[in-house]
């Protein structure tokens, strides 16, 4: 059973050790992206003319297959886990940016108008009302760019094995290993899944007014439009 | 001003447009295995979709596959295809259907329930019989989600069809595998941006075909 698990000298990692990599390079593009993504999300709030062009780039920007990124990045930050992980951010503020933007934007007027009434400047009007109420839809967006974000660090492998988890479908072709392919894949579908739950149970936690039964209500709202999971 | 050098470079040298190693070859390839893994995974997600959609059953099943398939890695999914089926063009090509499916069935679906159900009442109440209702009045008002789940689907397929170079099949990626191989930038930096480039014209042409396909009435509502 543990021969299952044994992963060749040549990677200098641990089965165990390769999901954290995997984990690390897939999710801190994400939380970066989101960072990076809140303020951009406002300001096509805020200005709307700015909106269709933002979205017009970000669709241009999502449509660039994930090999050309890195490859051209190579020039600039070498074959390293940095040029792995700068496209998996630029994809998952593809995906940030319309999801915050619908979800800021699905606060009803009543409810701030309410929140200028009790006095809310505009910042607490965001961090307490907007921002809050815009969780689900932002949470939709997490999970869709975490899960295709997992699933692209495989291809970091082609860049001088920086791909974590992929790295191990090179050891497997090379080493005429078919087993090193299957726990590649599976453990990598297995994080993705994980993770994607995670995500579903942070939501419940921090949306305590959301109805439980997600399952009757309304089939969740359809996500944007991005079903890229992997590219 | 260091990549586009190369991709100078690339594009000037005569050799790279001639032969079977040369653009308009790759080009011609990758165009050919896009468009018949598109046209797979069209012939078995829309017709499911649009039926699902119609009679509005299977949403729970449909968002599972979705999630399962998203979680599935693409990369890793080529390789073992290839592990197990050997050299060719079907073992590139399963991964790609399967990859692609997925967003055209449940985009087509959700499309299809997204359509006003007024319309269709009174299309039903005028005597309309459903397989008409499908075709004449849920189809045409649904068509524009359709097709950016065909878009999002065709744009995976170019992407991962770059990356299924590295499992023996011609195409554009070719140039980016061969030339990290062989140490040659240029060549990876002139494949890149011909993927891109494709890409770009990919979403270009279903920008287009949205023009031309969707009824006035129904981009303007939109």
């Amino acid at each position: 059973m543990n021969d299952w698990f044994r992963i060749p000298s040549d990677l200098q990692n641990s089965y165990f050790g390769l999901i954290g990599l995997h984990l690390r390079e897939a999710v801190i593009p994400v939380l970066v992206g989101l960072v990076i993504a809140l303020p951009i999300a406002q300001l096509c709030v805020r200005l709307r003319w700015l909106y269709p062009p933002v979205l017009w780039v970000t669709t241009v920007l999502y449509a660039i297959p994930s090999l050309a990124f890195f490859v051209v990045l190579i020039d600039y930050t070498g074959q390293t886990e940095t040029t792995v992980m700068i496209p998996l951010g630029v994809y998952s503020l593809v995906v940030f940016v319309p999801a915050i933007v619908d979800g800021v934007r699905s606060v009803p007027q009543e409810t701030l108008d309410a929140a200028t009434a009790m006095g809310l400047g505009p910042v607490r009007r965001y961090l307490q009302v907007q921002l809050p109420i815009a969780v689900p839809a932002i949470i939709a967006g997490l999970r869709v760019a975490t899960v295709s974000s997992i699933s692209l660090v495989s291809v970091g492998m082609l860049i001088g094995n920086q791909g974590a988890l992929g790295n191990l479908l090179n050891d497997g072709q090379v080493y005429h290993q078919p087993r090193l392919i299957w726990l590649s894949v599976i453990t990598t579908a297995v994080l993705a899944i994980a993770v994607d739950a995670v995500l579903v149970a942070v939501r419940l936690l921090l949306t305590p007014w959301m109805p439980r039964g997600t399952r009757k209500a309304r089939p969740a709202p359809a996500e944007p439009a991005t079903e890229d999971a992997a590219r | 001003m260091n990549v586009l050098h190369y991709i100078n470079l690339f594009f000037s040298d005569n050799t790279h447009w001639h032969g079977y190693d040369g653009i308009p070859t790759r080009l011609r390839e990758h165009v050919q295995y896009s468009l018949i893994a598109l046209a797979v995974a069209a012939a078995i997600g829309l017709p499911i979709g649009l039926l699902t959609g119609h009679t509005g059953r299977g949403g729970n099943t449909l968002s599972l596959i979705a999630t399962a398939a998203r979680a599935l890695p693409s990369f890793g999914l080529l390789v073992l295809m290839f592990v197990l089926i050997g050299f060719g063009l079907v073992p590139v090509m399963i991964p790609l259907v399967v990859l692609a499916v997925p967003p055209i069935l449940v985009t087509t679906y959700e499309a299809m329930r997204s359509v006003d159900p007024s319309p269709v009442d009174a299309a039903r109440g005028m005597g309309m019989n459903e397989t008409n209702i499908l075709f004449q009045v849920e189809l045409p008002v649904a068509l524009p989600l359709i097709l950016s789940g065909l878009r999002s689907a065709a744009i995976q397929i170019v992407s991962t069809a770059t990356i299924a170079a590295y499992v023996s099949l011609g195409g554009l990626g070719r140039y980016i595998i061969d030339g990290l191989y062989q140490r040659n930038y240029e060549k990876v930096v002139g494949g890149a941006t011909l993927v891109a480039g494709m890409a770009l014209v990919t979403l270009a042409l279903f920008w287009g075909i949205a023009r031309l396909a969707v009824s006035p009435g129904v981009r303007r509502s939109n």
